[in-house]
């Protein structure tokens, strides 16, 4: 492997590994949030102890998240020195923001709500998580601007003495189209992500008979966020499809390997071939018009193929290869999209339960319900993978290739270590959070906390 | 406007040290001023809540170097690259231990967390100390601002020796800092300690004072902010001995703020001392970003931050007390995360077997 592979290898692989722990955790921060609202609202103490058991779950994630998103801010520089150099000016802008705005509140805050309990006033402590589940999603704002600007750069020039990027209008990168939606379709994700955890602990616990009642309530508030949050993530998901086309076409029309221009374009559901080397794929169940109308919101759109786009980019670029992989492109944007089918199905499934007050009782549903915990991973994982792998050849589109971003003074042995070093310490943690996951997912509800003489919990929660 | 951003990072890197300082020194501590388990959890306790919104200072120092100086921080993390997946690695391990030794009972499982929390606080300022050094010591660099050295060019003796006076100086913090915020035999050990440690911490902050005037050719005797730094570490030990445990504590404050910033004042108006020849030496000006940029970080900066300072500060206030052996009494974070003080009796193995299984 070159040095090229290996550090795209450890991006990819840090990366997706930090996205597993992010979506959760945002997802997860709302709906404790809610949860404790709903205690401060109703005083009904189920919520006070479905707060704390969920508010374990939180916690555990957001710890290997926090730890892996430092990773993730020093592997810039340290395997992308050109591209650090050449964007540092534009990309590093909000990323300290980030820092500034939404870690701070996110860390310090998170600090508070878990000693809190019984320090401060019931208010106050309220307050506290929301400001985390805030500071979580701000912080992903700032991230995914930055990460939009690779997919679509905007508000800069190119100074001419030094050759670098140079941000001209922070407004224009805050306001950039792929940032707006793609920033909406990752929140959206991450409350279906939460939802369906909390899904499929609650139904755990109902499958077993224990604590019906209380069980069924986070059950009935996974479902009521899941379903539109699913179906708003596949509308806004389409809405980002068709901002792509225009910016990035090369993305799109690898997601369907599509060799060659088209119109009306077809949809398979799945097929055979369509590599490099089999460029007339044999699709599987075609639907007419459906890449039409994902691609460009048309009936009769046109998507221009990968040979002739390669052949404008070669006009443009000079020569080269500028079609991403297809394989990857085609089945991620399949395997994304029908898990969040999937989930959604599983929703309405779950809706017309509860509108029969079933749920509790539905066997086979809280059955599926359970393994379910395990597809938004997938589907988040596959997103990513669309959208990061779409971009390839460039690490910031039409300006600099992956290959120029690279650290010339770092040799591949460097690469190696770090990248096995990485690899064994996250498959380490892995284990450590699955197990703990699963066991405190599996643990009891634990009863009521005592109460001090201004009837709050008395402070607990400590390491 | 450059300038402004090099103060604003060294006051982030001073920030961090002096908040995280006490972190890693009571991650180093934990062991020796707690005997048992729950002396142990005692000391972790009092910077449970702070640590973690205290290591966003670094995250902010790295993303503002990032931003306001992006020639600095491509060449540095390029060049210092293993050391520095050595210093996440030990970050990962020290925040991921905080969060995960209470999460079960078992001998093993703590004292497993135990062990990697301490050595993950001891290599994170070692290391950055370290690169620290480096930077104001020189490491090659070429002309095209490349690093043009390896792994082992970054251990050089005086580098090495700032090291392990910041890790020194947070084992002194600690300690103070647990004598302040403890009660019972955990105050008293770390009282000890404290004493113990001030003399030879003063000693590593005068040595480092004149090796770092011999280094940058200012001949032996030490600045005014060093000479306070060297003071304000031999004051811990009378001060502790008086029983005035926050003047101590705010002494060894004083003693790692000068530490870090002596680094720094040497340092401007270069940000990376090229050893191969000074003509190559990276400065703020030939690292920073644009005029516009620095701008807009300023004005984001100077709006957030005093808000950022303000509920941090808020978060030490709801904090100030000092924690008993009792605030932790029946409150194993595993059985009870709940709080139930007492009032659920543990059933045999509850925490082990999955409950109901």
């Amino acid at each position: 492997m070159t040095k090229l592979d290996l550090a795209r290898l450890q991006f990819a692989a840090t990366s997706i590994y930090h996205f597993l722990f992010v979506p959760i955790t945002i997802g997860l921060a709302f709906l404790v949030a809610l949860l404790q609202t709903a205690w401060h609202r109703r005083g009904d103490e189920a919520y006070l102890r479905l707060t704390r058991f969920f508010g374990v779950l939180l916690v555990i994630n957001i710890a290997i998240g926090v730890v892996t998103g430092l990773v993730q801010e020093f592997q810039f520089g340290m395997d992308w020195l050109a591209y650090s150099r050449f964007v540092g000016d534009v990309f590093g802008a909000p990323l300290a923001m980030e820092g500034l705005a939404a870690f701070f509140l996110e860390s310090t805050f998170l600090g508070l709500w878990i000693f809190g309990w019984g320090r401060l006033s019931k208010r106050i402590h309220l307050l506290t998580i929301w400001a985390v589940a805030i500071g979580a999603a701000l912080s992903a704002a700032f991230i995914m601007a930055a990460n939009s600007w690779m997919q679509h750069p905007v508000g800069f020039s190119i100074n001419q003495q030094t050759g670098r990027a140079q941000l001209t209008n922070i407004w224009s990168v805050l306001s950039n189209p792929v940032f707006v939606w793609a920033y909406l379709h990752v929140i959206l994700a991450a409350l279906v992500t939460g939802s369906v955890v909390m899904l499929a602990v609650s139904a755990w616990h109902l499958k077993r008979r224990v604590e019906i009642d209380v069980f069924r309530k986070t059950a009935s508030l996974a479902l009521v966020v899941l379903v539109p949050t699913a179906l708003f993530a596949m509308m806004v998901g389409s809405r980002l499809g068709v901002i792509e086309t225009t910016y990035q076409p090369m993305k799109i029309a690898a997601a369907e390997a599509q060799w060659n221009t088209c119109q009306p374009c077809s949809f398979s559901l799945f097929q055979i071939g369509g590599g490099k080397e089999d460029m007339t794929p044999t699709k599987i169940i075609a639907i007419p018009h459906l890449l039409s109308l994902l691609a460009t919101d048309s009936w009769n759109g046109q998507v221009v193929g990968l040979n002739q786009l390669n052949a404008q980019y070669q006009q443009k670029y000079g020569p080269g290869d500028y079609v991403p992989n297809v394989f990857i492109q085609y089945w991620s944007m399949r395997v994304m999209a029908y898990i969040a089918g999937l989930v959604f199905l599983l929703g309405l499934w779950g809706i017309w339960l509860l509108w029969r007050k079933r749920v509790a009782t539905a066997k086979w549903f809280l059955r599926l319900a359970v393994w379910a915990a395990v597809l938004p991973f997938f589907m988040n994982t596959a997103g990513w993978m669309l959208t990061e792998s779409g971009r390839q050849p460039w690490i910031v589109q039409g300006l600099q290739l992956t290959k120029q971003g690279l650290s010339p003074s770092v040799n591949t042995t460097t690469v190696a270590i770090s990248l096995s070093t990485f690899v064994l310490l996250y498959g380490v943690l892995a284990v450590v959070d699955g197990v703990l996951m699963v066991r405190y997912s599996r643990k009891e509800l634990s009863p009521v906390p005592e109460m001090d003489d201004r009837g709050q919990p008395v402070p607990a929660m400590s390491y | 406007m450059q300038v402004f951003w090099f103060i604003v990072i060294a006051l982030f890197f001073t920030g961090f040290f002096v908040l995280e300082g006490f972190d890693f020194g009571v991650g180093l501590l934990h062991g020796v001023v707690g005997k048992t388990d729950s002396e142990r959890r005692l000391a972790i306790n009092t910077i449970g809540p702070l640590w973690d919104g205290n290591e966003v200072w670094l995250i902010v120092a790295g993303a503002g170097m990032f931003a306001a100086f992006p020639g600095w921080y491509a060449t540095m993390f390029s060049g210092f690259y293993l050391a520095l997946v050595l210093l996440l690695f030990a970050l990962i391990i020290r925040g991921v231990s905080f969060e995960y030794r209470g999460k079960r009972e078992g001998v093993r499982w703590r004292r497993t967390w135990d062990r990697l929390m301490t050595l993950g606080s001891l290599l994170a300022p070692l290391l950055i100390g370290v690169a620290l050094g480096d930077l104001l010591h020189g490491v090659p660099i070429g002309a095209n601002q490349e690093y043009t050295g390896n792994f082992w060019d970054l251990l050089q003796p005086y580098a090495l020796f700032v090291g392990l006076t910041i890790v020194l100086i947070c084992v002194l913090h600690g300690s103070t800092f647990l004598a302040l915020k403890t009660t019972g035999d955990v105050r008293d050990r770390a009282e000890r300690l404290a004493r113990r440690a001030a003399p030879i911490t003063a000693l590593a902050v005068l040595i480092f004072s004149v090796w770092t005037q011999v280094t940058i050719n200012r001949g032996v005797i030490p600045g005014l902010i060093q000479v306070a730094a060297v003071l304000a570490a031999i004051a811990v030990a009378w001060l502790i001995a008086d029983g005035r445990e926050g003047w101590a504590f705010t002494m060894t404050t004083i003693a790692m703020a000068t530490t870090v910033l002596t680094i720094f004042i040497d340092l401007y108006p270069r940000v990376m001392v090229s050893s191969t020849k000074a003509a190559y030496d990276l400065t703020v000006q030939n690292t920073a970003s644009s005029p516009y940029t620095l701008k807009v970080m300023t004005i984001v900066a100077v709006l957030l931050f005093p808000v950022v300072l303000l509920y941090q500060g808020w978060t030490y206030y709801v904090f100030r007390r000092r924690i008993a052996p009792s605030d932790l009494e029946g409150q194993e974070p595993v059985r009870a995360p709940a709080g139930a003080a007492g009032a659920e009796t543990p059933g045999p193995g509850a925490a082990e077997a999955p409950a109901g299984d």
